[in-house]
């Protein structure tokens, strides 16, 4: 799908705000308010804006750490993908699970309460599982979400 | 500010299907409407709940490419930091900047076209960023999971 300017502007206000009418955007870009709720339906449709993501403060409820892990899968003896995956998604604490290429198979995101929280995750439910080999933490410090190329 | 059960059961309802009403929640929580839409607002008004953004999926608009790249900083000068960030902040293809305490300094997600794309962005902008000491890349495969839903 070829998006115009007008398609692009609209992305960049929902990735903002995906609480905005369709009224409100349509006054804001000039447009009909059909039009503008047409637009964004097309974009959903083509799967271009994907859906919808709640932006909590971690810390205001109690997550005050968040750590990248890289996962390395231990050589020995044969390593199902499938059960290593199906295991760590099942993490509440897990965020985001990246099957990844370079000096790591996998990229993890781990939420927790504290540093003593994120080693109990760590020792009790990934370290156990027996496809993991070598494991890089780093904990995060700050984070910001770029628009991204949208002219 | 002070989160109770009621606040924890709302939120867990809410970051599920972040498209609900006031309404949808209050009937999937047992509260009343008033009282849904008083704690929502009183989350807001204290920026525990920070907004509902729309999330892009990059693949659909063609860029097939994402690259994690793990940075190592020259941290001789005191606003390597500082430096590298806001000249990352210039290449409209980075769609994610974190910094970390660990054996890398920052990370940045980069995405691209394709791969001569990303060739190019690499050496016309990555590698000549300033500060940097060593550049590690993992290339995405496959995202198995990705969400921001906290455990509550």
């Amino acid at each position: 799908m070829d998006l115009d300017d007008t398609d692009r502007a609209l992305l960049r206000a929902l990735a903002q705000d995906a609480s905005v009418s369709a009224g409100a955007l349509a006054r804001r870009f000039g447009l009909s308010q059909p039009t503008a709720w047409r637009r964004v339906r097309r974009l959903e449709e083509a799967g271009i804006l994907a859906g919808r993501r709640l932006d909590l403060d971690p810390a205001a409820l109690g997550f005050g750490v968040t750590v990248f892990l890289g996962v390395k899968l231990a050589a020995r003896g044969r390593v199902s993908l499938e059960d290593f995956e199906r295991a760590i998604t099942a993490i509440p604490e897990v965020q985001a699970v990246h099957h990844v290429l370079g000096r790591y198979d996998y990229r993890l995101r781990v939420v927790a309460r504290d540093l003593s929280d994120f080693e109990r995750v760590l020792r009790r439910r990934i370290m156990t599982l027996p496809a993991v080999g070598e494991i890089e933490a780093n904990v995060l410090l700050s984070e910001e979400r770029r628009p991204g190329p949208l002219g | 500010m002070q989160i109770d059960d009621q606040d924890r059961r709302l939120l867990r309802q809410f970051q599920a299907d972040p498209s609900q009403s006031a309404a949808e929640l209050a009937e999937r929580t047992g509260l009343t409407r008033a009282a849904a839409w008083r704690r929502l607002e009183r989350l807001r008004e204290t920026g525990v709940i920070r907004g509902v953004r729309g999330v892009i999926d990059w693949r659909a608009l063609g860029y097939d490419v994402e690259v994690s790249l793990r940075l190592t900083l020259d941290k001789s000068q005191s606003n390597a930091f500082d430096t590298v960030i806001a000249a990352a902040r210039d290449i409209p293809e980075v769609i994610e900047i974190q910094t970390f305490l660990g054996r890398v300094d920052l990370r940045l997600s980069v995405i691209a076209r394709d791969m001569p794309h990303y060739q190019d962005l690499y050496r016309s902008r990555i590698l000549t960023l300033p500060h940097i000491a060593e550049i590690e890349a993992l290339m995405q495969v496959a995202t198995i999971r990705q969400t921001d839903t906290l455990p509550l």
